[in-house]
């Protein structure tokens, strides 16, 4: 901690912080180790369970299940096969992608302009809005569930993708438009009446000049509607049956006459993780952003 | 920021107004009515004023599952906000090593819910999983699915794992941006490493640290997928926290009244809540500007 402080410091400030250089190298010798133990530790607790799914999802089930094994004694790629050819399984992948990505599209063509208004207008109620805009991400989706399947029931839409999309615009519009408002903030305003007085009409300025500026939280953005829209089960299994129904459904009703079986389960789960894994590392430095709601 | 007054705004805001009233306010005004009315089958429905209200006030059923989520919201937040402090304390600041941490951090986070459940399902079974056979092979019982106990630690686990690295993630953006020249500053008066926590850090990391703690409290209030995978609400009703019972009782059972009722009530206080996170949010917002 401290010691990564100290360095660039040292060269400024002459003086009564040059004696402190040697003590510094000596905590950098030191201090870090502990810190080291902690993070291995940590990361071992984050990821040993992950790996267990792993290796299951490389077993055979008769080796999962008289066996104990800590990795795969004879590896298979049987269980992931299975997922791949059945269809019963690898349209669940199909139907969540669909609604997923209709949601991403939705949220953000309709947050886009609101956010630019919140982060650069004051009009009546703004406020209000804004708050009320907060309430519905919070609010829990079990609250949401019966109503919305008499909703979507009575306009006809019940187990279609479009209805799954629209129900978790609830969460994902509000969160949409808060995490670019926390990015558009950070533009400042003289752009906009520059380009104004260069003669840009308000949608060329928006698209022309102000997209590309607010770029990676556009990205960001994409990225948490896609990821909540991903992860939600009670919604998505409520609102389908058979047409529309996400891989999530699927995965917890998976008890067949002889049991479980805990093969393709356990690579079922490892292709969900699959998605969000690819694209980590390019958010990763937003994480805490885009949870916080842009407000970091 | 300085904002111009410009009503035109709201042309800009309308779709989303729209498109939120859809799928917030006509669902909601379905819960209200339902609530104040009864039926008897056949779509004909009676005023029944505020009965269910009092019904649901009085019923042991709602007060035991408040109870036991106030316990598990409780539980969670202290033992994941000191845990993700330590952690952000701990993270290597710069370079690969950083890079590599917040990867792997920001993993338990990107996880489908179910499939959360579904990995503590599996990770603490006695007979296939490591953590359950580990247990099992020390002498020690543990059965999830027969033990209240077993089934309360299971899911708080759960959730320190799933949950922990986010609240590490905030604290370690907050730590960041704390200038080197207040460590340097407490360097010349030779502070403690405590004194430098308690009067650097944290205050500096109070604002993200509120926005931690409302965030955590506000998810796991409303938390639903992760126990009803793991435990399906048992052994009994040990592990029925207030979303699968309102499930349990709207969609299980199609109690229409109480369940609209208590929604009506467990929305309330995610109103309350919600209403303080957005005034820590725009003190925070002041503060900065």
């Amino acid at each position: 901690m401290a010691d990564t402080a100290t360095a660039p410091g040292a060269a400024t400030i002459p003086g009564d912080v040059a004696p402190s250089v040697p003590q510094a190298t000596r905590r950098r010798r030191f201090r870090p180790n502990g810190s080291v133990v902690v993070m291995t530790l940590y990361l071992l607790f984050l990821l040993l369970p992950i790996y267990w799914l792993l290796n299951m999802s490389l077993k055979t089930n008769t080796e999962i299940l008289n066996e104990f094994t800590l990795w795969p004694r004879n590896l298979t790629l049987a269980n992931y096969a299975t997922i791949l050819t059945d269809p019963s399984w690898y349209t669940g992948y199909i139907n969540s992608l669909i609604y997923v990505v209709m949601n991403t599209v939705i949220s953000l063509a309709v947050a886009l302009p609101a956010a630019y208004a919140f982060s650069r207008y004051r009009f009546m109620g703004d406020n209000h809005l804004f708050f009320w805009l907060l309430t519905n991400r919070m609010a829990p989706p079990a609250v949401f569930a019966l109503p919305f399947f008499q909703l979507y029931s009575s306009v006809g839409l019940f187990d279609t993708h479009i209805a799954v999309a629209l129900a978790h615009c609830l969460f994902n519009v509000p969160l949409a438009v808060w995490i670019l408002e926390g990015f558009m903030r950070g533009v400042p305003k003289e752009i906009d009446e520059t380009a104004y007085i260069d003669g840009y009409s308000f949608p060329r300025f928006f698209i022309r000049i102000f997209t590309p500026l607010i770029a990676s939280g556009i990205g960001v953005a994409a990225f948490f509607c896609f990821m909540f829209s991903w992860v939600e089960l009670l919604l998505s299994r409520t609102l389908t049956t058979v047409d529309a129904k996400p891989i999530a459904a699927i995965m917890t009703r998976t008890q067949g006459a002889s049991g479980i079986d805990w093969g393709v389960l356990a690579a079922a789960g490892i292709l969900t993780i699959v998605p969000g894994a690819l694209v980590i590392y390019f958010v990763r430095n937003y994480i805490a952003k885009g949870f916080a709601l842009g407000r970091v | 920021m300085d904002k111009t007054i410009n009503q035109k705004a709201w042309f800009l805001v309308l779709p989303v107004l729209l498109l939120v009233a859809f799928s917030a306010v006509i669902p909601l005004m379905t819960v209200v009515n339902y609530s104040v009315q009864d039926t008897f089958g056949n779509n004909q429905f009676f005023w029944a004023g505020l009965e269910w209200f009092d019904e649901m006030l009085h019923s042991d059923r709602m007060w035991n599952a408040l109870g036991r989520q106030v316990m598990f919201s409780a539980i969670i937040l202290a033992i994941e906000i000191p845990l993700g402090i330590f952690i952000a304390l701990n993270m290597p600041k710069s370079g690969f090593w950083s890079s590599l941490c917040l990867v792997l951090m920001s993993l338990p986070l990107l996880i489908p819910w179910n499939v959360v459940g579904t990995i503590w399902q599996i990770f603490g079974r006695v007979d296939i999983g490591l953590l359950g056979h580990t247990l099992d092979a020390l002498g020690i019982p543990y059965n999830y699915t027969q033990n209240t106990v077993a089934a309360w630690i299971t899911i708080v686990v759960m959730d320190v794992w799933h949950w922990t690295s986010l609240v590490a993630l905030l604290a370690f953006a907050g730590l960041k941006s704390i200038p080197d020249a207040y460590y340097q500053a407490a360097k010349i008066d030779q502070a403690s490493r405590w004194a430098i926590f308690r009067y650097i850090e944290l205050p500096k990391m109070a604002g993200v640290l509120m926005i931690a703690i409302l965030l955590r409290f506000m998810d796991s209030f409303m938390i639903y997928t992760e126990p009803f995978v793991v435990t399906g609400g048992g052994p009994g009703n040990a592990t029925t926290l207030l979303s699968i019972d309102l499930v349990k009782m709207a969609l299980g059972q199609f109690d229409l009244g109480p369940a609209a009722a208590f929604s009506i009530m467990y929305y309330l206080v995610i109103l309350l809540v919600s209403w303080v996170f957005f005034t820590v949010m725009t003190n925070l917002d002041k503060k900065g500007s």
